[in-house]
């Protein structure tokens, strides 16, 4: 069973300029639709692959891109 | 035809600012911020884009801080009315465009308090009146950048200096220079800057920003219009946060498109060869009106003071029929009148018959100026 990340956002300003910032590290990301299970402030959430957590987390921070919360799911 | 019309609006628009607007319906029609799909995502990437590369030419640090609006006039209101609660004192001078003065007068009859500093009849700024003007209970200084009718720069960097020693927050309205002059707001920090898409930065109608320096409190403003941001859908009440607080509604995507097409237009250009170019073509228009008899050219003479706008009046003549003469028999549109600033002609002198504006673009030529001026001559001759 493999396991990806969600990050949800506040703002979809803020979904975009992380997928901005993510993509020039060459990180395999994805913008989807925030999944239901989470209550989020924005309609769009960040997939990412869940071994890249630490690095997700320090570029966006980094880049003080803010964050309401991570989340692990599995496929 | 010669168009000399660009402070009201700039025109023509590059045919690249034309292109994107329709590119964004065709490629990104989406709601941006409303849905999850792929046309939603895409014109929430433009939006985003364009919010990053507006900070960026202004040097903002935070993209987040720069907030769309229809336009400068919108921009103002919304600083004004969250911002300012009864009993607050504003100083702003009186050179001011009807966008500022209105609100302000209207907010004036709800309890704050507003004192207009004299300006000069060059449309220059004393500054020992405005220092004077502002004390410890000023909450606001409010002031343009640039005049709309004479064109002169006001002393910004100073004022705000003024501002913020007296603890009072800084506005700017830079509906006449975002895009015309060189602005850093790293290094002049105003604490709420207007600008507007359509003039200089050649963007269309429809679109403009606030951006909130970092010294403002989100929490210290109101939004001026609530409603669906895309985010914070379960709750019935207005999101707290940036920029989603202060944008409610669908966006004026096809403006912001252009927005960003003017921008990167001007970019490509450079904004010190621009701002060259048009103090030649105001220089110009200066020092052949000045030799035409019967004419007053009003407020600065010196274009380096001034962005491209010359106001003058004809004795004999009024200013309707010399405007109607242009467009009519040359082909040459200027704006004649009071410009939507009775506080500013009444400053200059010229209330309340008003002045002729000619205002040349980044596409005037000079030889567009050498024919306006032999037009202008043969109507004041006449």
């Amino acid at each position: 069973m493999t396991s990806y990340g969600v990050v949800l956002f506040f703002t979809t300003s803020s979904a975009i300029r992380a997928e901005k910032r993510l993509q020039k590290e060459g990180l395999r990301i994805k913008l989807i639709p925030t999944p239901r299970e989470f209550s989020s402030d924005c309609g769009i959430a960040l997939r990412f692959e869940w071994a890249d957590r630490e690095r997700v987390c320090s570029l966006l921070e980094g880049a003080r891109i803010e964050v309401e919360s991570v989340r692990c799911c599995l496929d | 035809m010669i168009y000399l019309d660009n402070a009201a609006t700039s025109w023509p628009k590059p045919p690249e600012v034309i292109r994107a607007m329709g590119q964004v319906l065709e490629s990104a029609g989406g709601n941006p911020g409303r849905s999850g799909h792929r046309l939603s995502i895409a014109a929430a990437r433009w939006v985003y884009q364009t919010r990053e590369e507006i900070a960026q030419f202004f040097q903002v640090s935070d993209p987040m801080r720069v907030i769309f609006t229809g336009n400068a006039t919108e921009a103002i209101n919304l600083a004004l009315k969250g911002l300012l609660r009864p009993g607050d004192h504003v100083v702003t001078t009186s050179m001011e465009h009807n966008a500022l003065m209105r609100p302000l007068r209207a907010l004036e009859s709800q309890g704050i308090r507003l004192t207009v500093v004299p300006c000069f009849r060059d449309g220059s700024l004393d500054l020992e009146e405005m220092a004077r003007a502002v004390d410890g209970s000023t909450r606001l200084v409010a002031m343009t950048h640039a005049s709309n009718v004479v064109g002169t720069i006001l002393p910004v960097e100073e004022a705000c200096r003024i501002a913020h020693r007296a603890g009072a927050l800084f506005l700017l309205d830079a509906a006449q220079t975002a895009g015309a002059i060189p602005i850093d707001l790293s290094s002049l920090k105003v604490d709420l800057f207007a600008f507007t898409g359509h003039k200089e930065l050649q963007g269309p109608p429809g679109i403009g920003g606030l951006v909130l320096g970092e010294e403002v409190e989100v929490s210290a403003i109101e939004p001026l219009v609530r409603g669906g941001t895309g985010s914070r859908s379960e709750w019935e009440w207005q999101p707290d946060f940036l920029p989603d607080k202060f944008e409610s509604g669908t966006p004026n995507l096809v403006g912001i498109a252009g927005l960003l097409a003017g921008l990167r237009w001007i970019q490509e250009r450079g904004i010190i060869s621009i701002r060259s170019h048009l103090q030649g073509l105001r220089q110009m228009l200066v020092d052949g009106l000045r030799e035409i008899s019967g004419l007053e050219v009003h407020g600065c003479l010196d274009s380096e003071r001034s962005v491209s706008i010359v106001s003058f009046t004809c004795s004999g003549k009024r200013v309707s029929e010399i405007g109607m003469r242009l467009d009519e028999e040359y082909g040459i549109l200027a704006r004649v009148g009071l410009h939507c600033a009775p506080a500013a002609h009444r400053t200059i002198g010229s209330f309340p018959e008003g002045t002729v504006r000619l205002a040349p673009g980044i596409l005037t030529s000079r030889d567009d100026l050498v024919r306006t001026l032999e037009a202008i001559r043969k109507i004041v001759g006449s």
